[in-house]
């Protein structure tokens, strides 16, 4: 068999903390749709594996694109390879792809790295002949991603920022409301981005009854079903992300337990990136040295 | 409990055997039925609590020699019908007895691939050494001859002398099989195939081959060098192990099939989806299930907190839910991982549990609490959603069920609660749903399991299956039995071909 080199042909910096990583892994981008999620492994004998969402594929040319951010040990060193250089272990496509039809009108909903993943989703949509709008968020105008090649899918695009630097200042909720008194009302909704923005999301369309996928991205260590480390609530039931997920009916989800599991390993995670950032410090201290 | 050190046991059973060989002439029946069962030497508990090292340390070849020689070679050889894969025990046991350990570890090869590995993780006592006539003759099965001891030490006497010997592989057919996941099974599979010629490809999820050999049974039960070498051996067979290639996603199973041109598949990638008890609070933080708990401290290493990336849960009062090994190995795990209170709740008594009884043992010597006819009810959270305690009811004993075993009926009014700050639910697994859902006809049952006729064949032409994925949780031998079926039904397949 032919193997994937994870070698990454493309690096770069969106924003302050956003990167994008093109890398060659021809059977991921072959199978891969709208939805789904990778898991990458910088170290395989003591590097952690943690999901992260594929922002594009290209079939033909054997890429996929991921977007990350980096929050945590694993992403900083991830953000420090460099073209030419490969990813240890990528395993993927995961998850199953979001269930794409022919709806009317659907509002995709970005907030922050979210963006990364609801940017297949919204081509699919459109490609299925949806007018699709979109509302892409960010915190400041720094941190806005994936803004023209959002405008390229959406029939209509509206950018927020909570400080209000650029685009609208607002978050990206209240917009949904608004289009949701339009008439005709929106048919479907897609949200993804921090839990608790999806939240919101989902509380703001819960009252006209529209359809809101939210695609949650939980505490992960294998990604096929085996750990159910990533189980939520899902209307009363458990659920896992990883095989029954990533998408779940947003009206349904318990973010508030979904958001506590989040944190199961915070100090730990804090220490490992205060760390990171400590051993960043002294390489760079140490390269400038005459 | 006090043990005799390893060499106290090495002294004394080389004493005992240097007067039996001076005998000059073959043991009666009732020389071999007075030679005492030889104690399997083993780490100090206090010094093991704190380390992931091997726990049992394995017999020397005076120990192996003098538990061999208590095999009475009964003719009809009941521990062989007990055996999974139908080793000849009393042929192997009888070549350790005379010190001829290659030839044994030979005969056991014919019949098992995995010796090492079975030697130290099969229920030895509910198989092999269940029927075995020495202890019934002598009124106890705990004394049977330790057959799985004896299997241990030769296999690792081979690995010792530095040239394990490997199956012989035919010349090339030209033809192509894929193996699901590299787990007792899926190993079984690819050697038997691989031995006929034909070219092997096993395809692995995770990063590092091995299965539950890797992310389930821990290190100081089942050292990881041992599944490493197993692995080797296959790859120096000429069998290809690709990681991170999850069938039914990165490829489905049809197009293996299909478009890449392999002329069978097996399918052996296990009991892999958790299940959890559906009681109030199992969402809350620091509830586990077992798979991964054991997960992030066997594969990921998160006991190494030096050099591991993966984080573990620090627990201090732990409630482990069930009595299978799985449930001893991840108590162990958190003793291990400086847990001050580890507390096994088991619904039914220490008779029914299904762990094999020295992994009981163990965890008793390390410190583990066991707390009989009990379960739990609700997890009970704090206000940031995290563990603060479980409420537990009592049972009692009723009547048989379907299994034979007496059922466990809870008694009302008896709740009280525990504190604790973690739970690992280590009730067992169903199906995982990927391959099924990914594969058009492929047949399962009411579980969830692969559905396969005799010979190891699924609904589907040309696909097989076999372990977990199948029987749901079982053990590591009886996915290599269901593997060697599958194997010798594709080997015959690819020759009508």
């Amino acid at each position: 068999m032919e193997r994937a080199s994870n070698r990454i042909v493309e690096k770069r910096r969106l924003a302050d903390e956003v990167f994008l990583m093109k890398l060659e892994a021809p059977w991921i981008a072959r199978e891969h749709r709208a939805g789904q999620f990778v898991i990458v492994q910088l170290n395989e004998d003591y590097g952690e594996r943690i999901p992260l969402t594929i922002a594009d594929a290209d079939a033909q040319q054997g890429t996929i694109t991921l977007i990350f951010q980096t929050v945590g040990k694993t992403t900083h060193k991830l953000a420090e390879l460099e073209p030419g250089e490969c990813v240890q272990a990528v395993l993927g496509p995961l998850g199953r792809p979001t269930h794409v039809a022919h709806v009317g009108t659907v509002v995709c909903v970005g907030g922050g790295i979210g963006v990364a993943p609801l940017h297949p989703i919204a081509k699919a949509f459109k490609l299925a002949g949806n007018r699709v709008v979109i509302i892409i968020g960010a915190r400041t105008s720094s941190l806005v991603i994936l803004e023209d090649a959002m405008r390229a899918i959406g029939d209509e695009l509206i950018v927020c920022t909570d400080d209000g630097s650029y685009g609208r200042k607002a978050l990206v909720s209240e917009p949904l409301r608004e289009l949701c008194l339009r008439t005709p009302r929106p048919d479907q909704v897609v949200a993804i981005g921090p839990p608790i923005m999806m939240k919101v999301c989902a509380e703001v369309t819960r009252p006209f009854g529209i359809p809101t996928i939210v695609s949650l991205n939980t505490i992960m260590v294998d990604g096929t079903g085996m750990c159910g480390g990533c189980r939520v609530t899902v209307g009363g039931a458990t659920r896992f992300v990883c095989v029954d997920g990533p998408e779940f009916d947003g009206h349904q989800v318990d973010f508030d337990n979904m958001i506590k599991r989040l944190s199961a390993y915070r100090d730990q995670e804090q220490a490992a990136h205060e760390r990171c950032h400590l051993e960043l410090a002294a390489r760079r201290a140490e390269a400038h040295r005459p | 409990m006090n043990h005799p050190s390893p060499e106290e046991l090495a002294v004394d059973a080389g004493r005992r055997l240097a007067e039996l060989l001076a005998l000059g002439r073959p043991l009666t029946t009732k020389e071999r039925l007075a030679i005492p069962v030889q104690e399997m030497p083993a780490q100090d508990p206090v010094q093991r609590r704190s380390n992931m090292h091997e726990v049992a340390l394995g017999y020397g070849p005076e120990q192996a020699r003098l538990e061999a020689l208590r095999c009475l070679q009964c003719r009809n050889a009941p521990c062989v019908a007990g055996c999974p894969v139908r080793i000849d025990i009393p042929a192997f046991l009888r070549a350790a007895a005379e010190g001829e350990f290659q030839q044994a570890i030979d005969i056991i090869k014919r019949a098992s691939l995995l010796p090492a590995v079975c030697g130290r993780v099969c229920p030895q006592e509910v198989q092999c050494q269940a029927e075995c006539t020495v202890g019934k003759a002598l009124k106890d099965r705990a004394r049977a001859v330790s057959i799985g001891r004896v299997e241990r030490f030769v296999a690792d006497w081979e690995r010792a002398q530095g040239h394990v010997r490997r199956p012989e592989v035919r010349p090339a057919t030209g033809r192509k099989v894929a193996v699901v996941g590299s787990g007792p099974a899926g190993i079984t599979v690819a050697a038997d195939v691989r031995r006929e010629g034909h070219q092997v490809v096993i395809f692995e999820a995770l990063h590092k081959p091995g299965g539950v050999l890797m992310y389930g049974i821990p290190e100081f039960r089942l050292p990881k060098r041992i599944v490493r070498a197993e692995i080797e051996a296959l790859q120096a067979m000429g069998v290809e192990v690709v990681t991170n290639f999850l069938v039914g996603r990165t490829r489905k199973l049809r197009d293996l099939l299909e478009q890449d041109g392999f002329d069978a598949v097996f399918v052996g990638s296990g009991a892999g989806l958790p299940r959890f008890m559906n009681v109030e609070g199992e969402n809350l933080v620091g509830v586990f299930s077992s798979n991964e708990y054991l997960t992030r401290v066997n594969l990921m290493r998160a006991y190494d907190v030096q050099h591991a990336d993966t984080p573990i849960f620090r627990a201090r009062r732990v409630a482990v839910l069930g009595g299978g090994n799985v449930a001893m190995d991840a108590a162990r795990c958190a003793v291990r991982l400086g847990a001050e209170e580890v507390h096994l709740l088991y619904r039914r008594t220490e008779a029914e549990m299904p762990a094999r009884v020295e992994e009981v043992a163990h965890a008793k010597e390390e410190g583990v609490q066991f707390h009989l006819l009990q379960n739990v009810k609700r997890i009970l959270g704090d206000e940031h959603g995290r563990v603060r305690a479980v409420e537990v009811l009592r049972y009692e004993l009723g009547a048989p069920d379907e299994s034979g075993r007496r059922r466990p009926v809870p008694i009302p009014g008896s709740e009280f609660v525990m504190e604790v700050d973690s739970v690992i639910v280590a009730i067992g697994n169903d199906s995982n749903p990927l391959i099924p859902r990914t594969t058009e006809g492929l047949r399962t049952d009411k579980y969830g399991h692969i559905v396969v006729d005799e010979r190891g064949q699924t609904s589907l032409e040309r696909v097989f299956a076999g372990g977990d994925i199948v029987l749901g949780s079982a053990t590591v031998i009886l996915a290599m039995g269901e593997g060697r079926r599958a194997a010798a039904a594709i080997n015959e397949l690819l020759r009508s071909r």
